[in-house]
Parts: structure tokens; C-alpha cells; sequence
């Protein structure tokens, strides 16, 4: 049998492929209750807002959310686990049910997955989200004690282990860590996979995606994109690039940059333009479609999709504009050792 | 080429407790706040990587490792660069790696302990996303000869690359001997090494070798010229075989050239073992060295023994800063007052100073050299000074001074600030871009005796005129001076002066400054000066009111008498099209391209290099000036302290009437570059030109540029904080001739290569500054070309941001102030000219085809327009 891995390069040799759009912006167009998310569960404290817990909850809300991606065209799903993790769900007190989430919401989404690709025989994919939790390894909490941790890698390691295996177990087929805004955590996921893919041995491939704080390019952690690259190409993900930042017009830079070293796949998913004064997202589908099929054209994407505030029909728009262009063809860059601090380092070989 | 691509790296090694006995007392200490300082000069001081070792017996060196690194990776100026984690222990090593991002490099791991624990250390290596140091040690020890250490190298490449640990990602160390022990087995340790780094390299596909250079010349102890002139010999020969970065302190190396030729003749016999008498003749050679620093030293200081206030004055005029602080002390211990050493020994040195540069004795270089020695000295004394909570000295008067708003430019500014300053003046400096507000506010508050305005782009006059404008309006009566490059007493009179009614005046240069500020302030000739001033100025409005102005053609005139170049004599379309990147333009390259002229210019000392050095009455600063910039352009070459940057861009256009219409092929757009035509008549056969005359309207092609030299900010603080205007002016001035060397020397690249019209140019740096060849580069605000606003235009062509980290500020001033850009001609027959005056109906007619209202085109062509 072909493997995940395998199977997805083929296919993204062929065409550009689409990643599904926003999950927590289209939750909230439900305008789900406090009994919605809680269910049966009897947990101590409020669920309203615990996205990810609804797989138990309330199965039909993710499931129909894929559904609606798939519908739109999309090519992979990401798993509704972003926050599923021990440190964000301790903030719910379900922090026991970490494994169950991830296990129950990967399942949700490889069901979809196979019935429409036994539906029209092309292959959908399964990407298990993993986000960066609300606590840095690389910052200081604290301004007057800068050498201060809140966690450290060990703990961090473990904490991403227990998600990461719980997806895999669910069925999904790669591990995608998503608004990577700390590096070093990046790397800690990393450091988990690889112990995963040691205890199942086999291959369990990532995807990687950073996200950008401020228009100069770089994520709260302080690196550009080339050094994040460069610090995290060890891990020889499946993909690399950049979710949610800004809207794509503020991206275009960035990507490129990215574009131009990568010597693999790049995925990216912006959010729809920026929030209004709001906080609501209000580039229209057709908007952020014609961004997105520019980059295309300019042969600098393998994989395009949307983050907040993206909408099937802004899927849809994004499947219709690339469909037919030629996917980005990678790189092999010269021979070189690369370093990386904030910014990068190259020594050629 | 995207990004920095080393060659040799200079890898830090200050943060190391085994090195420095220094950083070793802090970290024991506990002084980390003092440590990481440490980290930061040696980032400032150009180390590509910084190594980090704590393996002292008296410390917790995993403890003090994560302690430091998360430290470190709190301040950008510091973690921007990889970190190098140096421990013998592995353990240490792995807890540094678990609190470092990006992508480190682990030193070392090595086969001491057999494969499978030298292949554990790899493979987490892998996990943790690091390089690695391997040093050439296996389980029977360290390797000596070159056949061991070739072969204990090839032995762990093999292993590494069969566990698929990047070959790139490896870095050997072939250890590092000392040479010159009197053991005879010792002598070929240096030649060893050398052999041994081009074996590996040629041997082990893509490593790189690396070494601590300290040992070698463990045997001359104390004896630290024959030390540093070893290990930069050694260097020399070793980077030679392939040698890529070393753990070395850049203030133990001497220049290669530099060193004494007996000397490093000597060094070379050991090193490379020429013959069996080496060791004995160097060891013979280096008593003759030792303590030479300390004699030469002594020798040049005889004018030490002299009494502290005739030291004191002879390093103001000498511009010496090594003692100042010292011989401060002492002045103050031997005043009363500590107020009383700066209105004593200290302003009668710098009165010394100001005298001599009035007689024309000394000269600017000198004096901002001095300036530098004043500030080391008033910065000691100002502590006791507000412990005594004394009136500090009365300067003799207060100014404020600010590069307006919108520009960015401030090497004028500086030299003229420091040239006040060293006369008694106190100035307040905003720095540069500073909005009216801030200056009017200032000068308020600080009860300011006058304003300086400066400025060098175009659009910083107009913005003096708003400063005079609010000056008025805030009902100041001050003085108001004006300078910088575009300014002149033409606009003063004109268009400043008229806006306010205090004391306005043109200050031509810096050595004009003092003259024109004493006056001011005296009570005595300031009347004088004020009332002939305004004489003057009214007497240049009157004659250009009354003046007939040149005769202007109507546009529809001016456009029927256009350049009609023979179209058939245009280039070939490019070689190669499109846009191209250069990221890290190589300095030494651009050094040789260097025109001095302008160089020496900035500093106020006129006249034509190379003839200038030999100048009668200049020569001698001149070359004192030369030599000081050669020796910064060695540090900035060697150390890497900039970056030059920069884009070239060629695309299809067409000429339509005055506009040049760019077809962006692959975007499928049209972008338009709007071009203005003189107007004023011209004398029988001349044309009124335009820079769409020299473009083909049946089709042609037109290029672009932005080059920008970045880095200079570190620097540039660094020597601020140490007082040093001097190096701080002699930095920025190297920037803006490297930034215009980059630009001549991508023309030429453009010339021969890329549009590859002059395939065959073989031009001498000479003749590139006399520009003899063919094609013009101008740039938008100069004269052929004025509209500044064309840069934006200009950037977007070129993703100029993006591709080269240069922005525009509100007034299109180019940031880093080092940057030029511009459009490529590429016809014969195309030539610099300016567009001077220019009539309303092209006013009207540009503003349509630029887009923009009528206002704002006024705004950008006002120095154009009547």
C-alpha cells in the first residue's frame, strides 16, 4: 500500500492541493450554547468556547464543517484539535480527556475523508492539528526576570507526544503544527513525533506552519522566516509555511521568501484579510481567491487554503482560482550548512 | 542568494569560562546581567556565532548553560545569531539544546567513548535539529599525526553519513597543537593540521573543519606579539587548506601584511616545519619581541611625563583617548571643583583645538577626533559634578539641532554638532526625522539659545519652511540656522526667511557654524550680523523678483523640440531579463570601486583624489583620514559588519510622449513611469530633453536599481556610547561610498553582463568615475529626473523592500541612508541633464499623468516650479 506520505507528493505533483479554511470562525457562526458544548460530560467547569471538545459533545458540528470543506473542494482536512492538548484544556478542567478528543476528532474527519474519496475516487487527507498552546519554551512571562520559563521542553515534549499519538491513533494521516508563533516549541513537537515514529515504527510525516506576528516578518519568538526554516528542516516535514499572520496581501513577501529556500512543499493558509474593528473578517471570497491564485501563477504554492475567518466559499473560490495552474516546483538548493538564530546563517559547503 | 553567506567565520569565543578569564569571574559571580554584555560585544564586535562553555569545576554547568541561554534569548541583538554549545559533557550540551531555538551548533561529540555512544550523541543531534563539532578523538585519544586525524575523521563521517546525519551539518576539529616545545615530535603538529584539513575536505564531501587557535602558541606565554603573529600565520595557511571557521579572539590576530616580516618569516619556518633550526630561530627572534608593545608605547609617550594639564591639552589636540580618563582624575583631584577641569585645563585645550582649526592648523577629521577626547573626559567628570549637585559649566549657549522630519540623513548634522560642541557650545540632537513639534517643543523646554535645521533630500526645504512656518506661530524669536547639502542662501532668502520673523541664516559648512553661532550670541555683533543677513537675503529676492527669468516654451513647444536619438543605435534587449537579487554584494569587490573624492568632500576637505593625499596644505589630514578609513574598511571587510544589498531590474517598455510605459510580461500590466521635459528655451540646436526621448517608442527596454548597505546601526551605537563621533561620522560616510561604489559596480554588472550591451568594457575604477561608458543611471530627485515620488514607483518595480531591505520614509528618503537607486538608459546617446524650471501647464499635465492632484505634484516639483 501506497503511504500517506507518498500518496500526497504524487498528488501534489499533479496540481496545486487545498487545505480546508477556518474551523473556530465557522463554530462560531453556529452560535452554539453552553449545553452544545458541555453535553453529558459533567465537567466542573464552563465548555462554552472548548472548540475542540464538541467531537465528544457534539460530533455532527465538526463532522458537518468537513463536510462542508470537502463539498468546496478542499483536498485535506485539518483535524478540529487545535487547542486539544493537556495545557489548553486544562483552562476547561478536561484535561483528562486529551486522548479521547483527539482520538474521537481525528476519527470524525478520516470517516468524511474516506466517503468522499471512495465518492469520486480522488484521495483526501487527513492532517492532525496540533497548535503552539498558550505557553512558550523561548519567552519570559515575567518582564523583570527575563530568564524566566513558564514550562520547560521536557514537559512540552510529553504534552505534544500524548496529542500526536492520540491523532495518529484517530486515523490521521500526518501531524500538522500550526501557528508555530515560538520556534523552539515548533521544536518540541518535532522532538515528539520523532519519539512517536520510533515507538510505532514507521514514518509519520509533519507538516509545519508558522505563523507571523508583525509585517516584518517574523513570529513572537523573533524569527524570520528563513531562520525558522533553517531550524526546522531537520524534521524533513511534508510541508512547510505560514497560517493565519495577516491577510495574504501582507503574506506575499514572506511566502516568497520562503518559496525561494524551502526544499519542500509549501503550504499556506492565510486568514480572510484582517478583523474589522469588530473582530470580524470581511474579505470576500473572490478577494482572497485572486491573492491566492497571484502566488499561484508565480509557481510559489503547492498547497493553498484559508485560516480565521475563511468560509467554504472562500475554499471553494480558492479551489476554482488554482485549479489548473501548475504547482510550485521545488527547490534544491545549493550545498550549504545553515544556521539559524533569529536571523539565518549560511556557510557554503 | 538570499541571505549572508559566510566564507571564514569568526566564531566568539568570549562566552567561554576556559577562555576568558573574565566572563569566567562574572558567571561565578552570578553576574549574568554582566555576562550577557559580554555576548553583546561580541555580536557588535562582528562574531558570526558565539560559543557558549561553562565546564568550570566551581559551577553547575548545566545550570549556568540554561541560565545564560535563556538569557541570551531575551535580546535580539544577541540571539539573532546561532549559538555555538560548547561542553565536554554531554549532558550540559543536551539541556543547552532544550532551551535554544533556531538551529545551534553542538561542540562536540567525538569517538572517545566508543561508536555507540558517539552515534546516540548524533542521532539526538538529528532530533534536536543541530550541527556538530566532531573533534578527532577516538577511543585511543586525540589524534596528533595527519594520517590519524585524516583517518579518525573519515571513520566518523562514514558512521554519521550511514546513520543519514547531514554531511553539511558536520564540522570536524583536527585539533589544534602547540608548536615551537622544544619536543622534537611536536614540530609538524602545525603542518599536520594544515595537510590534514585539505585531506579531510577533499576526503569527506561537504564538512567543514574548524579549530581553537589558542593552543599553538602555548609555548611563547606572555610574550604576546610572537603569540598573535603565530596564530595569524597560522590562519593565513590554514584557511588556505580549507580551514572555515575558528574559535579565535579577533583582537589576538594581526594583519598578515602587518606583521613583521623577520618575524613572520620565522613563524612560518615552524608552522609549516621548513627546517629543523625553526623552532630554535623563533625562540631566539621572539626575546627580541617580547615586551615591544610595552617599549613602543613607552617610546611614544615620553609627553606622559608631562604635567596633567599639558597632557590633558595634548590629547584634545592629538586626539589620543587612551589616558583621558585617567589624567581627568587626576585634574579633578587636583581642583576644588570638579566644574573647574572643564572651564580650566579642558576648554583651554579645546580652545587650543578651535584656534588651530580657525587658522586652518587642524582640520575636521582632527577636531572630531579631539571632540571624541572631550567627551570621554566631560562624561567622567559629570557624576562628581551632579554628586556636588553643582550649576554645570555655562556653555556659551544652548542648541538645539534635528534633521527634519521625513529625512534621514545626519552626517552633516554630526559634524557640525561636534564641531559646536568642541567650541563650549552645548547642542541638543533630535537625531533625524523629527516633526516640528518636537523641535519647537525642545527648544522650549530647554529654554534653546537657537535651532539648526538639516537636511539633504529635496523635500527637506519645504519642510523647513513648515518648521519656520510653526516657529512663528509658536511665537519663538530665537535664531533659526539653516544647512545640509540642498539647502542654499538662495531658498533661505526666498522661502524660509520670509516665513519668520527671528534671526534666519544660511550656514554654508561646518566650519562656518561657530562663526556664524558666536555672533549670534554676542551680545555685541548680533545686531549686526542679524541686520546684514537680512540685507542680504532682501537683496536676493529683489534681484530675483526684478531678474528676468529665463524664458520657459510652452510644453506643446518644448515637446516639438525634443531628443530625436538615432532609435537604430538602442541596445539589443537584455541577456537576461527580470529581476535579480544580490544579497550579500562581497565589500572587498566594492572597495576597489570606491570614489574617494566625495569621501574626503564630506569631511570638508576639498580637492581631487588621489591628489588630495598630497595636498600642500590638507595632505597630512588627508592621509590620516585615508588611513583611519582603510583601516575601518579592513574591520568592516574582515568582520562583516555590513551588508550590501541590492536589485537590478530590465524590462520591455515603450516611450509614449513623455511617458515610458513598462510592460510587466508575466503580471500581464502595464505600469507607467511618468518623466518630466525642460522647458526653459534653449539656445539654437539644443534640445528640450526628456528621459522618454531616449527610449524607442516602437519598443525598447529600460532597467532599474536599488542598492542599500545595511548594518551600520550597531556600529554606529557602539561608538555613540563610547563617545566616538569621530568613527561614528567616519562609519556612516564609508556606508554612502560603499552604497555608491555598489551602485557603479551594478551598472557595470547590468553593461556587461546582464543586459550585456558592452559585453567587452574594460573600464579602469578611474574612468567609471569619470562615467565613460555607455548609458546613464539616474535617479529619481536629482536633477534629470526630480520627482522624488517616482521612487515608491520605482520600489514596487523592483519589490525593492522586499529584495533588499531598503524603505522609503514619508518624504521617499531611503532608509538605510546608505542606498541609491535609479533607472537604467541603455541608448548612446542618453545623457544626464537637469530639468530646471518647469511651467504650470506641464505642472497640470504631469499631476494627470501621474495620477495624482494638482497639490500634491506641486508639493514633490516645488524646487522646479517658480
Amino acid at each position: 500500500m501506497t503511504s500517506a506520505r507518498d500518496l500526497f507528493l504524487a498528488e501534489a505533483a499533479k496540481r496545486i492541493l487545498i487545505n480546508d479554511g477556518g474551523f473556530g470562525t465557522e463554530i462560531q457562526r453556529l452560535g452554539l450554547g453552553e449545553a452544545d458544548y458541555a453535553g453529558s460530560l459533567g465537567l466542573a467547569r464552563d465548555q462554552k468556547g472548548n472548540n475542540d471538545i464538541l467531537a465528544l459533545t457534539a460530533p455532527h458540528v465538526p463532522e458537518g464543517i468537513h463536510r462542508a470543506y470537502f463539498e468546496a473542494g478542499a483536498d485535506i482536512a485539518s483535524v478540529n484539535t487545535f487547542s486539544a492538548n493537556r495545557i489548553s484544556q486544562a483552562d476547561y478542567g478536561a484535561e483528562h480527556l486529551v486522548r479521547e478528543i483527539n482520538v474521537a476528532s481525528a476519527a470524525i474527519a478520516r470517516r468524511v475523508a474516506d466517503e468522499f474519496a471512495a465518492g469520486d475516487g480522488r484521495p483526501r487527507f487527513v492532517a492532525g492539528s496540533i497548535g503552539p498552546t498558550n505557553k512558550t519554551l523561548s519567552l519570559s512571562p515575567d518582564v523583570n526576570d527575563p530568564g524566566f520559563r513558564e514550562i520547560d521542553w521536557d514537559f512540552l515534549v510529553e504534552v505534544y507526544h500524548e496529542q500526536a499519538s492520540a491523532l495518529i491513533e484517530g486515523g490521521s494521516d500526518f501531524i500538522l503544527v500550526e501557528t508555530v508563533f515560538d520556534t523552539l516549541n515548533c521544536k518540541a513537537a518535532i522532538m515528539a513525533v520523532r519519539q512517536l515514529e520510533r515507538e510505532l515504527g514507521r514514518d509519520v510525516p509533519l507538516m509545519l506552519s508558522m505563523t507571523l506576528t508583525d509585517l516584518s516578518g517574523r513570529n513572537l519568538s523573533g524569527h524570520t522566516v528563513e531562520a525558522f526554516w533553517y531550524a526546522v528542516r531537520h524534521a524533513r516535514p511534508l510541508t512547510v509555511g505560514l497560517n493565519c499572520s495577516f491577510g495574504a496581501a501582507q503574506l506575499r513577501p514572506h511566502v516568497r521568501s520562503l518559496s525561494a529556500i524551502a526544499d519542500t512543499l509549501i503550504m499556506v493558509y492565510p486568514n480572510a484579510g484582517l478583523p474589522n474593528e469588530l473582530g470580524q473578517y470581511d474579505e470576500l471570497p473572490a478577494e482572497t481567491a485572486a491573492m491566492l491564485r497571484e502566488w499561484a501563477e508565480q509557481g510559489l504554492v503547492n498547497v493553498l487554503g484559508g485560516c480565521c475567518g475563511s468560509t467554504p466559499a472562500h475554499i471553494a473560490a480558492i479551489a476554482r482560482a488554482a485549479a489548473g495552474l501548475p504547482p510550485r516546483v521545488v527547490p534544491a538548493p545549493p550545498a550549504g550548512t545553515r544556521l539559524a538564530g533569529l536571523e539565518p546563517f549560511v556557510m557554503a559547503a | 542568494m538570499n541571505q549572508h553567506v559566510a566564507s571564514f567565520v569568526n566564531i566568539g569565543e568570549r562566552t567561554n569560562v576556559t577562555g576568558s578569564a573574565a566572563f569566567k569571574k562574572l558567571i561565578l559571580a552570578g553576574d549574568y546581567a554582566r555576562a550577557v554584555e559580554v555576548a553583546r560585544q561580541q555580536v557588535e564586535n562582528g562574531a558570526q556565532i558565539i560559543d557558549v562553555n561553562m565546564d568550570e569545576g566551581l559551577l553547575d554547568a548545566t545550570l549556568a548553560m540554561t541560565t545564560f541561554l535563556k538569557l541570551i534569548a531575551a535580546e535580539p541583538d544577541i540571539a539573532r545569531v546561532p549559538v555555538m554549545i560548547d561542553s565536554s559533557k554531554w549532558d550540559v550540551i543536551e539541556a543547552g539544546l532544550k532551551c535554544v531555538s533556531g538551529k545551534p551548533i553542538v561542540n562536540s561529540i567525538s569517538m572517545k567513548e566508543g561508536e555507540q555512544a558517539f552515534l546516540e550523541h548524533a542521532r539526538k543531534c538529528m532530533d534536536y535539529g543541530a550541527a556538530v563539532v566532531v573533534m578527532a578523538f577516538d577511543e585511543k585519544g586525540q589524534a596528533d599525526t595527519r594520517a590519524r586525524k585524516v583517518a579518525i575523521c573519515e571513520r566518523a563521517y562514514a558512521l554519521l553519513t550511514g546513520i543519514g546525519f547531514p554531511a553539511e551539518d558536520i564540522i570536524f576539529d583536527p585539533n589544534i597543537f602547540a608548536v615551537a616545545t622544544g619536543i622534537e615530535e611536536h614540530d609538524r603538529y602545525g603542518l599536520d593540521f594544515i595537510e590534514a584539513v585539505a585531506e579531510i575536505k577533499a576526503r569527506c564531501p561537504r564538512v567543514h573543519c574548524s579549530g581553537g587557535l589558542s593552543n599553538l602558541s602555548f609555548s611563547f606565554r606572555g610574550n604576546e606579539p610572537v603569540r598573535r603573529a603565530m596564530h595569524s600565520v597560522f590562519l593565513y595557511h590554514a584557511i588556505k587548506a580549507g580551514l572555515d571557521m575558528a574559535i579565535v579572539n579577533a583582537g589576538q590576530l594581526d594583519v598578515y601584511d602587518a606583521i613583521d616580516p623577520a618575524l613572520r618569516q620565522a613563524c612560518e619556518d615552524v608552522i609549516l616545519n621548513r627546517d629543523p633550526g625553526a623552532t630554535e630561530r623563533l625562540i631566539a627572534l621572539a626575546e627580541s619581541f617580547r615586551g615591544t608593545d610595552a617599549r613602543a608605547e613607552k617610546e611614544a609617550e615620553e609627553w606622559r611625563g608631562w604635567d596633567v594639564a599639558r597632557r590633558l591639552e595634548h590629547a584634545l589636540v592629538k586626539g589620543i583617548d587612551a589616558h583621558v580618563v585617567e589624567d581627568t582624575e587626576e585634574a579633578r583631584l587636583a581642583h576644588a571643583r570638579p566644574i573647574e577641569v572643564i572651564e580650566g585645563p579642558l576648554m583651554a585645550g579645546m580652545n587650543t583645538v578651535g584656534d588651530l582649526f580657525g587658522a586652518g592648523k587642524m582640520f575636521l577629521p582632527q577636531v572630531v577626533k579631539s571632540a571624541r577626547v572631550m567627551k570621554k573626559a566631560v562624561a567622567h567628570l559629570i557624576p562628581f559634578i551632579e554628586a556636588a549637585k553643582e550649576e554645570g559649566a555655562r556653555a556659551k549657549g544652548r542648541i538645539v539641532m534635528a534633521t527634519v522630519k521625513g529625512d534621514v540623513h545626519d552626517i552633516g548634522k554630526n559634524i557640525v554638532g561636534v564641531v559646536l560642541q568642541c567650541n563650549g557650545y552645548e547642542v541638543i540632537d533630535l537625531g533625524v526625522m523629527v516633526p516640528w513639534a518636537t523641535i519647537i517643543e525642545t527648544a522650549h523646554k530647554e529654554g534653546a539659545d537657537m535651532i539648526g535645521l538639516s537636511g539633504l533630500i529635496t523635500p527637506s526645504l519645504d519642510e523647513m519652511v513648515t518648521v519656520a512656518e510653526e516657529m512663528e506661530r509658536a511665537g519663538l524669536t530665537i535664531p533659526l540656522l539653516i544647512g545640509g547639502a540642498t539647502t542654499s542662501k538662495v531658498h533661505t532668502a526666498l522661502r524660509i526667511d520670509p516665513k519668520y520673523s527671528g534671526p534666519v541664516v544660511h550656514v554654508l559648512d561646518a566650519s562656518r557654524a561657530v562663526g556664524v553661532a558666536s555672533r549670534l550670541l554676542s551680545d555685541t555683533q548680533r545686531d549686526a550680523l542679524v541686520a546684514e543677513t537680512a540685507s542680504e537675503y532682501e537683496k536676493i529676492r529683489e534681484a530675483r523678483e526684478g531678474k528676468a527669468q529665463s524664458v520657459l516654451l510652452t510644453l506643446e513647444e518644448a515637446r516639438a523640440n525634443f531628443y530625436d536619438p538615432n532609435y537604430a543605435d538602442k541596445p539589443a534587449p537584455p541577456l537576461q531579463p527580470g529581476l535579480h537579487v544580490f544579497s550579500d554584494w562581497p565589500l572587498a569587490d566594492l572597495r576597489n570601486c570606491i570614489d574617494w573624492t566625495p569621501f574626503f568632500r564630506a569631511w570638508e576637505l576639498h580637492g581631487t583624489y588621489p591628489a588630495i593625499l598630497d595636498d600642500a596644505v590638507v595632505g597630512e589630514t588627508a592621509r590620516s583620514l585615508k588611513a583611519d578609513a582603510d583601516a575601518m574598511l579592513d574591520r568592516i571587510i574582515a568582520e562583516g559588519w555590513l551588508t550590501a544589498r541590492g536589485v537590478a531590474g530590465l524590462w520591455p517598455c515603450a516611450r509614449d510622449g513623455d511617458d515610458v510605459t513598462i510592460h510587466l510580461v508575466e503580471e500581464e500590466r502595464n505600469v507607467t513611469l511618468p518623466f518630466l521635459r525642460q522647458q526653459v528655451r534653449k539656445s539654437r540646436e539644443r534640445a528640450n530633453m526628456c528621459l522618454a526621448d531616449f527610449i524607442d517608442p516602437a519598443g525598447d527596454w529600460i532597467g532599474g536599481f536599488a542598492v542599500g548597505i545595511h548594518g551600520i546601526e550597531p556600529h554606529c551605537e557602539r561608538f555613540r556610547a563610547a563617545k566616538d563621533d569621530y568613527s561614528d561620522i567616519l562609519l556612516k560616510a564609508l556606508a554612502d561610498r560603499f552604497a555608491e561604489a555598489f551602485a557603479e559596480r551594478l551598472h557595470q554588472h547590468v553593461r556587461t553582463t546582464l543586459w550585456g550591451y558592452a559585453p567587452g568594457e574594460q573600464l579602469t575604477n578611474e574612468a567609471l568615475i569619470r562615467e565613460e561608458y555607455r548609458g546613464i543611471r539616474p535617479a529619481p530627485g536629482y536633477p534629470a529626473c526630480p520627482d522624488h515620488s517616482l521612487k515608491p514607483l520605482l520600489f514596487e518595480l523592483l519589490g525593492a523592500t522586499a529584495n533588499t531591505g531598503i524603505t522609503l520614509t514619508e518624504s521617499q528618503a531611503m532608509l538605510p541612508t546608505a542606498a541609491v537607486s535609479g533607472f537604467y538608459f541603455g541608448h548612446p546617446e542618453s545623457q544626464y541633464f537637469g530639468v530646471a524650471r518647469i511651467g504650470r501647464d506641464q505642472l497640470e499635465d504631469y499631476a494627470a499623468r501621474r495620477g495624482v492632484d494638482l497639490a500634491t505634484a506641486e508639493r514633490w516639483l516645488r524646487p522646479n516650479l517658480d
